[in-house]
């Protein structure tokens, strides 16, 4: 076979359009085993959604339905005066203006988030009062007869603003004399979050090398592709609320509706029907969702919908990231890592929604990554400003904390002469289970593995040395590696407590045996985009043998399901799928039991397979689960003390997070001319322990990584000195289209999880948490310099290709302590 | 101030008293209940809207209700034929090119009038035909990889 290299045209290398195009891979329906774990079986979400009959929140009509529509504040800080309405009232079709002081709220938007127990968390009202913080903060709501008619009125209702000093950056709010937020949070700090080793100081003092680093990790808009929106309606004469709501978690919404209007949880149901994507945007209670209530409430039960535009997405839910990172790096000349200081701050926006302060502390857990680093220092300054409020965004924490060590991890490299590979090796964590710099104990792991494998399958030097060849014809070629570990399969109940989260972490799920044979099975997960419905079929096929296509699966009802904490954190497999494995258990036993009965054999001479059990060493003798399931329900010969019917639950508490790993590899070329970042090459290497469904894994890597390759080259979001945000729409704000994404090469180890029983850790968010540093390593590895802070738009690469900003640097100087450079 | 618009969508003929400023894609959505065509955005961006008028791909976001008088537009309810799928909706479900499924309808509406221009296309005439399209699911590879099956069909 020919060399594909040699084939190319001199001076060709590293182009082309966006990598090669794969082989289309076979459409796989299974092993001819079945659809059961480990099968790239199709998805059963799929047949609506192609259709065009999914049904999303704004699809849903309710007879008499009225039109939200949220007069929204259009400065960043003010004293909220008068509003007056009278215009508004005017208009056709207009119904009600409400305001703060039209509806009755027992309390404010919850935060979960305490992680210092003496965090700041000031009350926001779901609808302002006295004061105004952020551009976007609902003021009033107007309900009427048509879209046109509400978005008519909120025009129309006249507010009057008295402005206040605004602060948008988190560095110029902690200063002097800043802007203030929070009468309850002086110098806007909302809590500082700090940990260190012992004597840490001490233990760096004497080290060889350092390397300071400052980082920002940009703040970002998450852009679900379905806005948010809700449709509401409170019953006046029996105080039930019904609210479907494209949200990530029903439960919580239940719960907190039913506090914040006042109304028993029991006559609260939240549905989440289809949602459109979520990226932890909508892992969240928001403002309209309770106003909506309230306003159906006020309005004697008339139904009201509320449907989010886009510019209201991206000025109301939340937003991401928003990091300034100042890091120190400590090493000996050889490249032995001994110690590392992380101190961040931490934007917030004007307020706290549901997780804020978590967020970054969860950079704190990671900060150390994949490397036997025994000495940490971290400091968390969580802070006000007058910007919309950060909170979780798919990695949460995660990719914040990747991105800071695999940057300094590789100017490290870079200083002291070590090709960037070698320095990761010299530092893996390499004993499992593994406690960390922070006390996690990392589960299981095999980091050389998937490093190993990425640049074997890059051909790594090889890759280096046409590298060189490119670099003396001028070219600017860049290699980058990101070797990551997350946590995730969020989270044991004490840990979550420990650290002041106000929720625990497990998760349940039901398993209702029919007596024809088929299954339901009710999830606490809530996805949107993951497809639950098709793993979870895979593990009953699996588990009881009974096929994938006899299984359904109800998810996103709170009359329905179990209470459930929902889906984020890549939680959903490693906590709600166990908890489906455990109740398919149950059910297994209990067939067991009645089998055992029926044919008068000791259930411990029983053995089970192929969705049958029978005697060990007499596969005659036995019962099919389906004449199992038969006598369950017919109930006339039970063993003593066993119930009819064959339905169990379970609520299962994971005894320690999951973790899983990988390394992801960037090849990029920078236009010299324009500054343009191409990926000729991207490859994911990851281990999420087992796999139920290998398609779906890959999907998620694929999307994960597209958008951190949106955060990497082009996505920002600005606000001016005013508070006013500058990318408030998708022509201002760019999320990367079919044309900026290169193929993603996905390949895999599998190292179980010694946390669950079957051996999953999570792959939601390893693509997000991987890549920023892959691409951003690979772009300061074509231009030779140290670092540079996303997004690397052209502008920006080509200042720097001009000498205009940070001079390329062929080796920065060593900084040491004690014996000068040597 | 409402005006009659008679237009066909899918096969079937409707007449409508509407707003002149009513958008197609409402129309579709709240006045026909064809609530497939989906809305992402107010700037045109994310095509989760597009259509088809008399055969060109539209993003209905963009025309109003009146402008289609007299035309013919198909939806992504309407491209199924006889209890078939179109080979586009086949491929998208066997390449799981879809995961929250919200940009779907609009990405296959889209991809269409790309197979139509492309019988065989590249890597390159698919993305670039779907750049008015967004998804924030896949990263596009799986959808590149069934616009490219459905053309083999």
């Amino acid at each position: 076979m020919a060399d594909p290299a040699a084939a190319e045209p001199e001076g060709e290398q590293f182009e082309g359009f966006q990598g090669e195009s794969p082989q289309l891979p076979e459409a796989e329906v299974g092993t001819p085993q079945g659809k059961g774990i480990g099968t790239s079986t199709l998805r059963k979400e799929d047949a609506e959604l192609i259709a065009g009959q999914g049904r999303f929140v704004d699809d849903i009509r309710l007879p008499g339905m009225l039109y939200l529509a949220f007069v929204r504040s259009p400065v960043a800080h003010a004293t909220l005066g008068a509003i007056d309405a009278a215009r508004a009232r005017e208009i056709p079709g207009v119904i009600a203006v409400l305001s703060a002081e039209d509806l009755h709220f027992e309390g404010g938007v919850p935060c979960g988030s305490n992680p210092t127990g003496d965090a700041r968390q000031p009350t926001r009202w779901p609808l302002a009062r006295n004061r105004v913080r952020m551009v976007g903060e609902p003021v009033a709501v107007v309900a009427a007869e048509t879209r046109h008619a509400a978005a008519d009125g909120a025009a129309a209702v006249e507010v009057e603003y008295d402005q206040l000093p605004v602060v948008v950056g988190s560095e110029e709010a902690v200063r002097e004399g800043a802007p203030q937020l929070h009468e309850e949070a002086p110098g806007n700090l909302c809590c500082s979050i700090r940990y260190a080793t012992d004597r840490f100081d001490d233990a760096v003092a004497g080290a060889e090398v350092v390397v300071r680093q400052r980082v920002v990790n940009q703040r970002l808009t998450p852009v679900a592709i379905e806005p948010r929106g809700v449709v509401a309606q409170f019953q006046p004469s029996t105080g039930e609320v019904t609210l479907f709501t494209s949200t990530q978690v029903p439960h919580f919404v239940k719960t907190f509706v039913s506090v914040v209007i006042g109304t028993s949880e029991a006559k609260v149901r939240v549905i989440a029907p289809d949602v459109g994507g979520g990226f932890g945007s909508k892992l969240n209670t928001y403002a309209e969702e309770y106003v909506a209530v309230a306003a159906s409430k006020a309005l004697d039960g008339v139904p009201v919908k509320w449907t989010e535009s886009r510019q209201e997405n991206m000025l109301a839910t939340i937003h991401g990231r928003d990091h300034v990172q100042d890091a120190e790096l400590y090493a000996t000349r050889e490249g032995r890592i001994v110690g590392f200081r992380l101190n961040v701050l931490a934007n917030m926006g004007a307020y706290l929604q549901l997780l804020g302060p978590t967020i970054p502390h969860l950079t704190l857990f990671m900060g150390t990554g994949v490397y036997d680093i025994a000495n940490y220092s971290c400091r968390i300054d969580c802070v006000f400003t007058n910007t919309t409020p950060t909170d979780a965004y798919r990695g949460a924490g995660r990719p914040e904390a990747t991105h800071v060590i695999e940057r300094l991890v590789d100017i490290l490299a870079r200083r002291l002469g070590i090709d960037p590979a070698e320095i990761r090796r010299r530092n893996f964590i390499r004993e499992f289970p593994a406690t960390s710099a922070t006390g996690l104990l990392y589960d299981s792991g095999d980091y050389d593995k998937t490093l190993d494998r990425a640049l074997e399958l890059v051909g790594y030097d090889e890759l280096r040395a046409r590298q060189a060849e490119a670099r003396a014809r001028g070219k600017l070629v860049g290699i980058g590696l990101s070797t990551y570990v997350e946590v995730c399969g969020l989270a044991p109940s004490s840990v979550t407590k420990a650290i002041g989260v106000g929720a625990p972490g497990w998760e349940s799920s039901t398993v209702r045996v029919h007596p024809t044979g088929k299954v339901t099975v009710v999830t606490g997960t809530s996805p949107h985009g993951q497809g639950h419905a098709t793993s979870w079929s895979q593990i009953v096929e699996t588990e009881l043998g009974i096929p994938f296509d006899d299984v359904e699966v109800i998810h996103g009802d709170t009359a329905f399901a179990p209470y459930g904490l929902g889906t984020y954190g890549s939680r959903s497999l490693a906590v709600g799928g166990t908890a489906l494995y455990h109740s398919l258990r149950k059910v297994r036993e209990k067939a067991r039991k009645i089998v055992a009965h029926q044919l008068e054999i000791d259930p411990e001479d029983l053995e089970f397979g192929d969705g049958r059990f029978h005697a060990k060493g007499s596969p005659e003798r036995g019962m099919t689960m389906a004449e199992v399931i038969g006598a369950a329900w017919s109930a006339d010969n039970l063993p003593e003390g066993v119930e009819p019917g064959l339905e169990e639950t379970t609520f299962f508490d994971p005894p320690n997070f999951t973790f899983p790993f990988g390394c992801h590899v960037c090849v990029t070329e920078v236009d010299r001319e324009t500054g343009k970042v191409e990926i000729s090459r991207y490859l994911a290497v990851d281990d999420c322990g087992r796999v139920i469904n290998p398609m779906i894994v890959d999907g998620q890597v694929h999307g994960g990584v597209a958008q951190s390759i949106g955060q990497a080259l082009f996505e920002e979001t600005v606000y001016d000195e005013d508070g006013q945000c500058l990318t408030a729409s998708l022509v201002d704000y760019m999320i990367p289209t079919a044309f900026e994404i290169p193929f993603i090469e996905t390949e895999r180890t599998e190292t179980p999880s010694p946390t669950n029983p079957l051996g999953v850790k999570g792959i939601g968010e390893a693509g997000t948490i991987a890549a920023t540093a892959a691409v951003v390593n690979s772009v300061c590895d074509a231009l030779g310099v140290e670092h540079l802070d996303m997004p690397l738009q052209p502008e920006r690469v080509w200042r720097v290709i001009q000498g205009l900003d940070e001079k390329p640097v062929e080796a920065g100087p060593l900084e040491t302590k004690g014996g000068g450079t040597s | 101030m409402r005006e009659r618009v008679s237009v066909t969508v899918n096969g079937r003929s409707y007449e409508r008293e509407v707003e002149p400023r009513l958008l197609l894609v409402h129309l579709l959505r709240d006045e026909l209940g064809l609530t497939g065509t989906h809305v992402g955005c107010d700037t045109s961006t994310c095509g989760a809207c597009t259509v088809r008028i008399d055969g060109d791909t539209v993003k209905s976001c963009t025309v109003l209700a009146l402008q289609v008088e007299g035309c013919e537009v198909q939806t992504i309810e309407g491209l199924a034929q006889n209890g078939e799928l179109h080979p586009l909706q086949r491929a998208f479900h066997e390449q799981h090119a879809l995961q929250c499924g919200y940009c779907t309808p609009g990405m296959i509406m889209a991809a269409t009038s790309v197979l139509e221009r492309h019988p065989d296309p590249t890597d390159e005439q698919i993305r670039k035909g779907l750049e008015g399209n967004l998804c924030r699911c896949t990263g596009y590879h799986n959808i590149v990889l069934a616009v490219k099956a459905a053309a083999r069909g």
